[in-house]
């Protein structure tokens, strides 16, 4: 009985976290388009309902419609493994996100924490090892749609992947090492109480440098702008998904912008203090923490969406040899020397 | 329960085990691999060592496989090359790891002279798994652990060199 309800729970947790981001994914398809369209003085879409709202439900019907090609000599198995293995890592990094308090209430007897799937001792790990899982939809959808430019935009992506993901998780352990855990519930509720204690102003050493690592290696993980390499469309058409159409497409399309999310929900989450308030007082009463906390989260996480637009909007392409260069001789010194900085700062100051 | 999970598991890792080497191509060997990792750190994680079967993920399946699939789309690697006899050194080698893991079971020791513990009994940890491990490492297996890092440091400096021959040849 209990495991019913347990399962029943969790179930339509997962399913209400799911919705909200794939409802997300196509409102950043409209919202990118719009903000691109402002930052370059023009309208955006504007044919589809009021002011182009419904372009996201237009761009949905005409992706589900299309004609779904599998080009001549491709490896049909992998073909239509590789949007799978590419969204599933996408959307499962969502199931250790803290998205309000860390409350429990009895539902039936079963505790059940509301406002995150689940709370795992190992959170942000988990979270790093799904993020590098998700090169496999990329080399593989490269490799077997049997043609050059697909193979080249598969290679150039895995070897950016594998270069900044080492540059995302060594960005991290700053933050790892004041909070002392990797739980991401316990790392928000340390950042209680006042912008001065998000890790991104912290007292001892403020991990202000860290986080533009993070942020710079986060953006070329999610191959967008100025990191797009992978489907850059003046060299090679469209990259690893040049072959793709229809829903085979839709799914590589979901997966970037679920990552472009949950890299947006990670930078909350570790640097600015998740869902709390950056005044005590602009939390409101205990009673409405959840309410307040859900909305100081999808601020936060919508500045950093922003941001990834703006950069869109403001940086030409980097070119492959310099982006390597940047990854390995210029953020992973950096982010070694915050690690060591970091550490010898905690040590100082933790009184012992 | 725990049983049924624990033959689903190591089932699925002997099968696909099996696949990497039988399999023809290899691309569909590194995802038997791939397959044979997941459940590997499923069964670390029946076995309450949640780190473990993450940083089987993180590692093994995000890293160094992918490097390796990396590797075997540049080659394209003819037919008749891909196949080499190795059965001899193969089955010597595979004798000698079965023979040492049926005398630890039997000795009920573990390589450093440890207890085995009993089936279905294990420790409770005080605290978590990540940092009994870092205490671990950083105590009793202090020594193991440097070694290591200092082979790891070879071996970068070692891949620096052969890919950049360059600067050898111009002091010499």
């Amino acid at each position: 009985m209990d495991t019913g309800i347990r399962l029943a729970l969790t179930l339509s947790q997962i399913g209400v976290v799911m919705g909200i981001v794939l409802l997300t994914v196509a409102l950043l398809t409209l919202l990118e388009r719009k903000v691109l369209g402002w930052m370059q003085d023009r309208m955006g879409p504007m044919e589809v309902g009021p002011y182009g709202v419904l372009q996201p439900v237009a761009d949905g019907l005409k992706l589900f419609f299309k004609e779904d090609i599998i080009p001549a000599g491709a490896n049909k198995f992998m073909f239509s493994m590789a949007p799978v293995l590419s969204l599933v890592p996408a959307l499962i990094g969502f199931a250790v996100i803290p998205f309000g308090p860390d409350w429990t209430i009895e539902v039936g007897g079963v505790a059940f924490k509301p406002f995150v799937i689940t709370d795992i001792n190992i959170g942000i790990l988990y979270i790093l090892a799904f993020a590098s899982i998700g090169a496999y939809g990329v080399i593989l959808g490269g490799w077997s749609s049997n043609s050059k430019y697909s193979l080249l935009g598969g290679l150039r992506s895995a070897a950016q992947l594998i270069s900044y993901e080492l540059n995302v998780g060594l960005s991290l352990v700053g933050v790892l090492l004041l909070s002392g855990s990797l739980s991401l519930v316990t790392i928000t509720n340390a950042q209680e109480g006042g912008f001065w204690n998000w890790y991104f102003f912290a007292f001892p050493f403020p991990q202000a440098v860290a986080f533009v690592v993070f942020i710079i290696s986060s953006v070329a993980e999610t191959n967008r702008t100025p990191f797009d390499l992978p489907e850059a469309e003046s060299e090679l058409v469209a990259g690893f998904f040049t072959e793709y159409s229809g829903m085979r497409f839709a799914f590589f399309f979901l997966a970037e912008y679920a990552n472009m999310i949950l890299v947006s929900c990670v930078a909350t989450v570790l640097f600015f203090g998740g869902w709390h308030a950056p005044f005590a007082f602009l939390q409101g009463p205990e009673s409405l923490h959840w309410l307040t906390g859900m909305i100081w989260f999808t601020i936060k996480v919508y500045g950093f969406l922003f941001l990834f637009f703006w950069l869109r909007a403001t940086l030409p392409r980097l070119r492959y040899d310099q982006l390597m260069r940047f990854g390995w001789k210029v953020l992973l010194p950096i982010a070694l020397g915050n690690i060591v900085l970091t550490s010898i700062f905690a040590y100082i100051f933790s009184g012992n | 329960m725990g049983t049924i999970v624990f033959f689903y598991f190591a089932g699925v890792i002997v099968a696909t085990a099996a696949l990497v080497v039988a399999l023809r191509s290899p691309v569909y060997s590194a995802l038997a691999l791939l397959v044979m990792f997941f459940h590997v750190a499923g069964l670390f994680v029946t076995l309450h060592a949640e780190f473990l079967a993450i940083i089987q993920i993180l590692v093994y399946a995000g890293a160094i496989l992918v490097l390796y699939l990396f590797v075997v789309m540049l080659l394209n690697l003819k037919r008749e090359e891909r196949f080499q006899h190795q059965l001899t050194v193969g089955l010597f080698l595979g004798c000698m790891l079965f023979a040492e893991a049926v005398l630890l079971v039997a000795k009920g020791k573990t390589s450093l002279g440890m207890n085995l513990p009993a089936p279905g009994e294990f420790t409770q940890l005080t605290q978590g798994n990540t940092e009994s491990i870092g205490e671990l490492l950083y105590s009793t297996y202090l020594f193991p652990f440097e070694i290591a890092s200092l082979i790891l440091l070879v071996a970068m400096v070692g891949a620096v060199i052969l890919t950049k021959k360059g600067i050898l040849e111009a002091k010499s």
